[in-house]
C-alpha cells in the first residue's frame, strides 16, 4: 500500500500523532483533500521546503480547520469537482476542542460533507505541553502542575463526541492508534457517510504524557482497558457499537505516565486516584464497556 | 441607469462576477450587501455557493478554503468583524489567495458605534491586502469587477479589499450604471489559478517557514504589491474603455493642477470636498483634490507627482493612530519629506461625525494660513472637537 | 531554488531527511521468529517497515529507533541494540 504520509518528518521518535496521520490516510486514501490546524503535525509534517503529505493538503490557521474544510468542499461543489476528493480535516485537541470548537459547531451545524478527525493528545503539545479542554482530570501539564496545593489539571476531559453528536450529525466515532484496524475501518467509514462525521482518536504522546518511546501504543491501549477513552460510534444520535474491555483499574495506566506521577507520590493522592475510577466506573456503566 | 442602494449596486457587481463561492457574517452597516446577495441565491439569479458561518473569521477563513481550491470567492464585513477577520486577513494575503472583499467603513468599539469611520480598513493596512477606497455607489461597485482583474492577475496574486463608507455609500439611493453580464463577462475571465487543492497534484499549502526564508516570502509579497500598481492602472484605463466610467488609477485628482491649496482625502468625502472646491474656485480661491483611491500599495509617486507644485496639502483623515497621528497623513508626510509642500493632518469623521463644505472651507483656511506663515502650526489636529463636553 | 509563489511545497519531499540519523536504539528483526503478522509496519510512526515476500524489513535512513515495533512484536522477534556510528 501506497505511504501517503512520508517518513523524514520531524515526529519525535514514537510520535502517536504520526503514527494517527498515517492510519488515518490508510483508511481515506488517496482522493481527499486534507485541512490541519496549526500544531504538532503541521509543523512536523510541512517544513518548508519539504512536505510529509502525499495528499493535498493546506495549513490556515490555528482555529479555522474546520472553516478552511467547509470552503474546500464548497468549491469542489462549486466546481462541479465534487467527485474528485473527500475533503478531511485532521487537527489537534487543541486546535478541535478548545480554540476551534466554535468553527467545529459551525461547520457540523451547516451540514458540511467534511470528516473531521481530531487526534487527541490531551495537551497542547506542539508549544510545550499546555492543557487544553481535552487534558483529564489530575494530569499534571506546564499549565496545570501539580504543586505544593494542586494535583494538577482540576476539571475533567471535555466530552467533544458527545458535543459533536448534538448537533444531529450522522456519524460520530472515537479509536485509538492502539486498534489500528479499527481506526482504518472508522475513517473509511466516515468519508462514505454523507454530511458532517466527528472522529476524535486517541494518540498519546511520548513526550508530553511522559513514558518511553516504545510505549506509545500500550499507553493508549491502557487508556482504551482502564475506560478512560472508551471507543464507540455513534449513527444518527444512537451508539452503534462499543468495545467491550476486560477492565484494568485506573492505576495501572496511571502510573507508568509522568504526567500522573503525583498522585503516587504525594500526600492525598489516593483521593485523586479514586476520583479517576470513578471517572472510569462511569464510562463503562454510560457505554456499557465491560465484557 | 437606475436609482438604487449603494449595497445593492454592489451585490449587483459581485453577481456579475461569477463567484464559485461567497460566504459572510451579517454586520451593520455591511448586512444590505450579503441580504440582497441571499435574495439573488433565494431566487436562483445567483448560482454560488454561499456559506452563512458563524463568525467573520469563518467567513475569511472559508474563502481561503475554496480560494485555495480553485475557486472565485467574495465576502463583505466591516468593523468588529474586519477586526476579527484580521489574523485570517494576513493568511490570505501570505497564501497569495485572490478573494475579494467589500469592507464597509465604520467606527470600531468602545464605546460602541455602528456608523462610518475608515479606522477599520487603516487598522489592516499591513496584512498584505490590496486596498482600494470608493467615492461613491458606481465606484464601489465598478471596483468589484476592476478588484478581481487584479487579484487574479498572475503577477499579482494578492487579496482586494474595496474600502466602501458605511451607511453614506451603503444605505443610499444613487444613480447607478450596472455592468452587462456579457461586458464583464469579457473584462473578466474566468479565474485561473496557477496552483491548486487537488488529488491530481497533491501540493502541500500553508508549510511552517524558518528564519532562513520566511523574510524572502514577505519580500516576494512586498514585490508583488510593487507589481499590483502598474495593474491597478492598468485595469482602470481597460475599464474605461469598455465600460466609459473612470475614477484614475492609484489616485485622482480635481482642480490639482494650479492650486496652491491640496486637499487628500479617501472615499466618500470626495464629494463634499468637490462641492466645496467649486465654491472655494468660485471665491477665486486656488483649490484642489487629490482622491487616494488605492491607499495600499501606497501611490508614493502619483501623490509626489500631483503635489510637487502646491503650496500646502491638507490630510484628511478619518482614523487615527492614536498617541500619533492620522495614518495617511504619516504616509503622506513621509512621501513628501523634503520635497514638497508644508503638510498639515486633520482627524475628522469619527464615528460618523458628519464632514461638511464648511469642515472643508475652515481646513482650506487653515492651510492658506500655513502658506502665509511659511509654517505648520498644529501638525495634526482634530477637527469639530466639542470641547464643552472634555 | 527558487522560493514557489505562497509556499507551496511538493508532496512527500520530507524524505529528503533522513532521520536514521536520530537513533540511538536500532531494531534488527529476527527474520526467523517473526509471524509475519505486520503490526510493526502498521504501527511504525515513520512508516518504514515494509513487507518483502511475508517478512518485515526496515529503511534505517528514516528509522529513529523508537522501539514501538519491538515493544508491539507479538512473537519477540525485534530486538532494540545499541546503535553503532
Amino acid at each position: 500500500m501506497e505511504e501517503l504520509f512520508a517518513p523524514g518528518h520531524r515526529g519525535c521518535a514514537g510520535c502517536g500523532a504520526a503514527i494517527a496521520a498515517r492510519l488515518i490516510l490508510k483508511g481515506a486514501g488517496k482522493d481527499i483533500i486534507a485541512v490541519s490546524p496549526t500544531g504538532c503535525l503541521e509543523v512536523i509534517s510541512s517544513p518548508y521546503p519539504q512536505s510529509s503529505w502525499g495528499v493535498p493538503w493546506i495549513h490556515s490557521l490555528f482555529e479555522n480547520a474546520a472553516a478552511v474544510a467547509s470552503g474546500v468542499e464548497a468549491a469542489l461543489r462549486a466546481l462541479g469537482r465534487e467527485d474528485e476528493a473527500k475533503v478531511l480535516a485532521i487537527a489537534g485537541d487543541g486546535g478541535t476542542i478548545d480554540i476551534g470548537f466554535g468553527v467545529l459547531s459551525g461547520m457540523l451545524e451547516r451540514g458540511h460533507d467534511v470528516t473531521y478527525i481530531c487526534y487527541d493528545n490531551e495537551a497542547y503539545m506542539n508549544t510545550g505541553i499546555q492543557r487544553s479542554g481535552s487534558t483529564p482530570y489530575g494530569a499534571s501539564t506546564t499549565t496545570s502542575p501539580a504543586g505544593k496545593i494542586s494535583f494538577g489539571e482540576d476539571r475533567p476531559k471535555k466530552n467533544a463526541p458527545a458535543i459533536a453528536a448534538a448537533h444531529g450529525i450522522p456519524y460520530v466515532a472515537t479509536a485509538s492508534i492502539a486498534y489500528p484496524k479499527d481506526v482504518i475501518k472508522k475513517v473509511k467509514k466516515a468519508v462514505e457517510i454523507e454530511g458532517p462525521k466527528y472522529l476524535q482518536i486517541h494518540a498519546p504522546c511520548c513526550t508530553g504524557w511522559g513514558f518511553d518511546s516504545s510505549r506509545t501504543i500500550e499507553i493508549g491501549r491502557l487508556a482504551v482497558e482502564t475506560a478512560l477513552f472508551p471507543i464507540y460510534e455513534m449513527q444518527n444520535g444512537k451508539i452503534t457499537s462499543v468495545k467491550k474491555i476486560k477492565r484494568k483499574p485506573v492505576e495501572e495506566y496511571l502510573k507508568v505516565q509522568r504526567r500522573f506521577r503525583h498522585l503516587f507520590e504525594k500526600e492525598g493522592g489516593e483521593e485523586e486516584i479514586k476520583k479517576i475510577q470513578e471517572i472510569a466506573d462511569g464510562n463503562a456503566e454510560q457505554f456499557g464497556l465491560d465484557l | 441607469m437606475k436609482i438604487m442602494e449603494g449595497s445593492h449596486a454592489v451585490a449587483e457587481a459581485v453577481k456579475a462576477c461569477r463567484p464559485h463561492v461567497i460566504s459572510a457574517y451579517p454586520i451593520t452597516p455591511q448586512t444590505h450587501i450579503v441580504e440582497e446577495i441571499s435574495r439573488m441565491v433565494a431566487d436562483g439569479e445567483l448560482a454560488c455557493e454561499y456559506i452563512r458561518v458563524e463568525s467573520e473569521h469563518s467567513a475569511m477563513s472559508v474563502c481561503v478554503g475554496a480560494s485555495a481550491t480553485g475557486a472565485r470567492t467574495y465576502t463583505a464585513t466591516t468593523s468588529q468583524g474586519m477586526a476579527l477577520m484580521h489574523e485570517v486577513l494576513f493568511n490570505a494575503a501570505g497564501l497569495r489567495l485572490p478573494i475579494v472583499m467589500t469592507a464597509v467603513n465604520r467606527a470600531l468599539s468602545a464605546p460602541i458605534n455602528i456608523w462610518d469611520d475608515q479606522q477599520d480598513a487603516i487598522s489592516q493596512r499591513d496584512t498584505g491586502w490590496i486596498q482600494l477606497h470608493a467615492e461613491d455607489s458606481q465606484e464601489a461597485s465598478d471596483m468589484i469587477i476592476q478588484a478581481y482583474r487584479i487579484a487574479e492577475d498572475h503577477d499579482v496574486l494578492l487579496p482586494v479589499m474595496i474600502g466602501m463608507d458605511g451607511f453614506i455609500l451603503t444605505h443610499v439611493y444613487e444613480p447607478v450604471e450596472l455592468c452587462p453580464q456579457e461586458k464583464v463577462d469579457e473584462f473578466l475571465p474566468l479565474y485561473e489559478p496557477t496552483q491548486y487543492l487537488t488529488p491530481k497534484n497533491p501540493l502541500t499549502f500553508g508549510p511552517i517557514v524558518d528564519p532562513s526564508m520566511y523574510m524572502e516570502f514577505r519580500y516576494m509579497i512586498h514585490e508583488a504589491m510593487g507589481r499590483a500598481k502598474k495593474k491597478i492602472m492598468n485595469v482602470a484605463s481597460e475599464f474605461r474603455d469598455k465600460f466609459g466610467r473612470y475614477y484614475g488609477g492609484l489616485i485622482d485628482t480635481y482642480e490639482a493642477e494650479d492650486a496652491e491649496v491640496l486637499i487628500l482625502a479617501m472615499g466618500s468625502v470626495i464629494g463634499t470636498i468637490k462641492d466645496a472646491i467649486d465654491e472655494l474656485r468660485a471665491d477665486g480661491k486656488k483649490v484642489g483634490l487629490v482622491k487616494v483611491r488605492c491607499y495600499r500599495p501606497f501611490p508614493a509617486e502619483a501623490i509626489l507627482e500631483a503635489a510637487k507644485d502646491a503650496k500646502a496639502i491638507a490630510v484628511l483623515d478619518k482614523n487615527i493612530s492614536l498617541g500619533h497621528e492620522g495614518a495617511l497623513y504619516t504616509d503622506v508626510k513621509s512621501v513628501l519629506y523634503n520635497k514638497g509642500p508644508l503638510a498639515l493632518g486633520f482627524i475628522l469623521g469619527l464615528g460618523g461625525r458628519d464632514i461638511t463644505k464648511s469642515t472643508i472651507e475652515n481646513i482650506v483656511a487653515k492651510a492658506q494660513k500655513a502658506i502665509e506663515s511659511g509654517r505648520v502650526e498644529e501638525e495634526s489636529e482634530f477637527v469639530d472637537l466639542d470641547q464643552e463636553v472634555l | 531554488m527558487k522560493l514557489s509563489i505562497g509556499a507551496v511545497t511538493e508532496p512527500g519531499s520530507t524524505r529528503i531527511n533522513k532521520t536514521g540519523s536520530w537513533r540511538t536504539f536500532k531494531p534488527i528483526i529476527d527474520v526467523e521468529a517473526c509471524v509475519g503478522c505486520g503490526m510493526c509496519s502498521m504501527f511504525c510512526p515513520e512508516g518504514v517497515v515494509y513487507e518483502v515476500e511475508d517478512k518485515y524489513t526496515i529503511d534505517y535512513d528514516y528509522c529513529k529507533g523508537c522501539g514501538v515495533c519491538a515493544h508491539e512484536c507479538p512473537s519477540g522477534a525485534i530486538e532494540m541494540v545499541i546503535e553503532e556510528k
